[in-house]
């Protein structure tokens, strides 16, 4: 957890009083909404289809104890009550007034929290691992170096009025949970001749032109990180497409120039810079390292009787579901589903966050995670205390075991709230969850990602999603392309469209149909359901899928 | 619409001159064509010379001609158009660029702190109530997370300052 220094704080004390005068000055209509309006996405702030929209960042999907209370208190005292989780692990409130933002504002800036660079077509939040930090499969913490890049590209002068929005991943371990290559940059740490440095991804992005990122640099070594990314940045601001706002990613601007291209002028732009200002030196590292509050771990054994006299079948499949190994001994990863049967996917009230910050301060170290499919996740917990921590999560209503699940879907708000939408994704996910909301049958079903987009936007990665699910609007009407075998991982690929998009009424059968046919086909329960369509491709799902009954 | 010049002001106005009007006496800005065209003859014209530089060329075409100009001015032809910041931190911190760096276009208040770390020293802004609140914009920030050429401490550079007088 990195804690603010003065500098921080002043920062950001200096962007409340900046954003109170411009609200002031949109008020009094000396700012025209077209002016205002990069100025208010900059600070996360949205006019959507009903009222104004916030999106409060959330550093890396880092928070502590007294943020999450914070979140709670927007969401009560400005908002309906609840606040949503998004898929790059930052929180939306849907229903502020403009007059009362700036209050907002100040409030989540006391818990060192703000909405900057949450939109506008500027560096975004940069996003990471959920389990940094905690999992043994970590190479070295990325969160150390996405503080990095928070700190160089909050309020970058060069980049703020970038041709589009810019978005960064960085993963630090051997299995990819950031999904860096569908981002416009992916940085993956990773060793080389016993030095860790970073492969350097550009131009992944999904939207309607989706692209898997193109490698062009296999190798930087760490103290160069900022002035190559100022490379890449560089050479998109000047070069990128402006005449277009759908060819405006750098991911075009890759594709159309070749990645081989992109590369030598990035590496050409780095060449005059690498050793200037930009580059890290260990002093400054290891000032940004010690402000990260590493918990105390407590030394304990595996397996602690606390954990194993615990027998109650809904815990053991609890356990079984929703926790993973820990680098410390006697500890766990908890992922607390925001997924409950027929609920919204990624909300969770203002007396659950409250609630989960108790219990974070009680039983995790304090620290809570946003996780990419919109969860949230105690990253240090005591395996002795699950059980505990079981009974006051499921009264909470968020100890749902269907993580990595069928109806642990990922969602784009849709139509409900947004106003680029074409279809209401929400109820889709919401119909579809109550429609496989025996937990038999999912475990038996095992892992299987659904993503849901309520338009071409992409905002649920329908592209990435095992199954994938696509809004569209035909004649008034809302219907859904499916596609199916993406995967957001470090193979990621896009995955294949099946067909004419079906009826939004027939949607949740054709689910259905899908994963019964891929319980039918499966070699063995072992082999999960991508594996499946891997293996036979999409024909026998197509089949099944328009079947006429 | 209001000029605000931070740096060494110019000593008289700067007329700009379209490309097919002759040039007059005194201060003048010419386009980028007409830089590239009739190097020779301005290079040995007296008065001061200017260049309105396009924010879609390269500003590496301008370095043979920086020794001459004393003022370049960057467009900013939608205020969301950025391109130009990118460019004047060329000219100033790759190419050593002296003179005036100008922003004309669509010139807004909340741009021009950005603009000015940017390495911009006078501005054409849109707006005279912009142009009235000039210092206030520029003092809305007194931290900075990123270097760039315009001399302000960063927040890195105080951290290690401060580390050095905790050491000592």
């Amino acid at each position: 957890m990195y804690v603010y220094d003065e500098f921080d704080r002043s920062f950001l004390q200096e962007r409340v009083v900046e954003f109170r005068d411009q609200v002031a000055r949109r008020l009094s209509g000396e700012l025209t909404e077209d002016e205002f309006k990069p100025l208010r996405l900059m600070n996360g702030v949205y006019l959507q289809l009903h009222a104004y929209m916030l999106r409060v960042c959330i550093p890396y999907g880092t928070l502590s104890a007294p943020q999450l209370r914070a979140l709670a208190h927007v969401a009560r005292r400005y908002d309906r009550n609840y606040g949503h989780f998004t898929t790059r692990q930052n929180i939306q409130f849907n229903w502020i007034k403009l007059e009362e933002l700036p209050d907002a504002m100040a409030d989540l800036a006391k818990a060192g929290l703000h909405g900057i660079q949450t939109s506008g077509n500027c560096i975004r939040n940069t996003t990471t691992d959920p389990w940094a930090g905690a999992t043994p499969e970590e190479l070295e913490d990325p969160r150390i170096y996405a503080e990095v890049i928070r700190q160089w590209s909050t309020n970058h002068p060069e980049f703020t009025y970038l041709p589009r929005k810019f978005k960064i991943a960085i993963t630090g371990a051997q299995r990819d949970r950031a999904a860096v290559r569908v981002h416009d940059v992916g940085l993956r740490l990773h060793k080389r001749d016993g030095e860790i440095g970073f492969e350097v991804m550009v131009g992944g992005g999904l939207g309607r032109t989706p692209y898997i990122g193109k490698t062009i640099r296999e190798f930087l070594p760490k103290e160069h990180l900022l002035s190559y990314l100022e490379a890449i940045l560089r050479t998109y601001n000047l070069g990128g497409r402006r005449d277009n706002i759908y060819k405006a990613r750098i991911k075009i601007q890759v594709h159309e120039m070749g990645a081989e291209e992109f590369s030598r002028r990035v590496e050409r732009e780095w060449e005059e810079t690498r050793d200037g200002a930009l580059k890290l030196d260990d002093e400054t590292m290891a000032d940004i390292r010690s402000r990260f509050i590493t918990p105390d771990f407590e030394k304990l054994p595996d397996n602690p009787l606390e954990l194993t006299i615990e027998q109650d079948p809904a815990f053991l499949r609890w356990k079984a579901n929703s926790i993973v190994p820990h680098k410390e001994p006697g500890h766990a990863i908890l992922t607390i589903s925001l997924k409950p049967v027929g609920a919204p996917p990624g909300d969770a009230t203002a007396d659950q966050m409250d609630a989960i910050a108790d219990l974070a301060e009680r039983y995790g170290y304090g620290e809570i995670r946003v996780s990419h499919e919109q969860n949230l996740i105690l990253p240090h917990v005591r395996q002795k205390d699950l059980p505990t921590l079981w009974r006051a999560l499921d009264a909470l209503g968020v100890a749902t075991p269907n993580v990595g699940l069928v109806t642990d879907i990922i969602s784009c708000p849709g139509l409900d709230y947004c106003a680029l939408a074409n279809t209401r994704s929400i109820p889709v996910a919401q119909r579809i969850s109550e429609r496989f909301s025996d937990l038999e049958r999912q475990k038996e079903i095992g892992l299987l990602h659904l993503n849901i987009s309520g338009c071409i936007n992409a905002c649920g990665h329908h592209h990435v999603g095992h199954i994938g699910l696509l809004g569209v609007e035909k004649k008034d009407e809302e219907f859904f392309q499916i596609t199916l075998g993406g995967k957001g991982n470090s193979k990621a690929r896009l995955g294949s469209l099946i067909g004419p998009a079906v009826a939004e009424s027939e949607v949740v059968d054709v689910v259905e149909r899908l994963v019964d046919t891929y319980l039918a086909l499966r070699t063995s329960p072992q082999e999960s359901f991508i594996a499946a369509v891997e293996r036979l491709g999409i024909d026998p799902f197509k089949e099944s899928a328009y079947a006429p009954r | 619409m209001p000029l605000v010049e931070t740096g060494t002001p110019s000593p008289a106005p700067y007329v700009r001159v379209a490309d097919d009007e002759a040039l007059p006496d005194g201060a003048v800005i010419v386009s980028a064509e007409r830089l590239l065209a009739e190097s020779e003859s301005l290079r040995v014209r007296n008065g001061d010379l200017g260049v309105l530089w396009p924010n879609d060329r390269d500003v590496a075409e301008l370095e043979p001609f920086l020794p001459r100009l004393n003022l370049v001015a960057l467009d900013f032809p939608k205020y969301r158009d950025g391109r130009a910041f990118s460019q004047a931190r060329l000219l100033r911190e790759r190419y050593g660029f002296k003179g005036q760096l100008r922003a004309t276009g669509n010139v807004l208040r909340d741009q021009l702190l950005m603009m000015s770390r940017s390495g911009f020293d006078a501005y054409e802004i849109d707006k005279d109530a912009d142009a009235a609140a000039f210092s206030e914009a520029l003092k809305s920030y007194s931290v900075f997370y990123q270097p760039t050429g315009d001399g302000r401490p960063t927040i890195r550079g105080l951290r290690a300052a401060l580390r050095g007088k905790e050491k000592a």
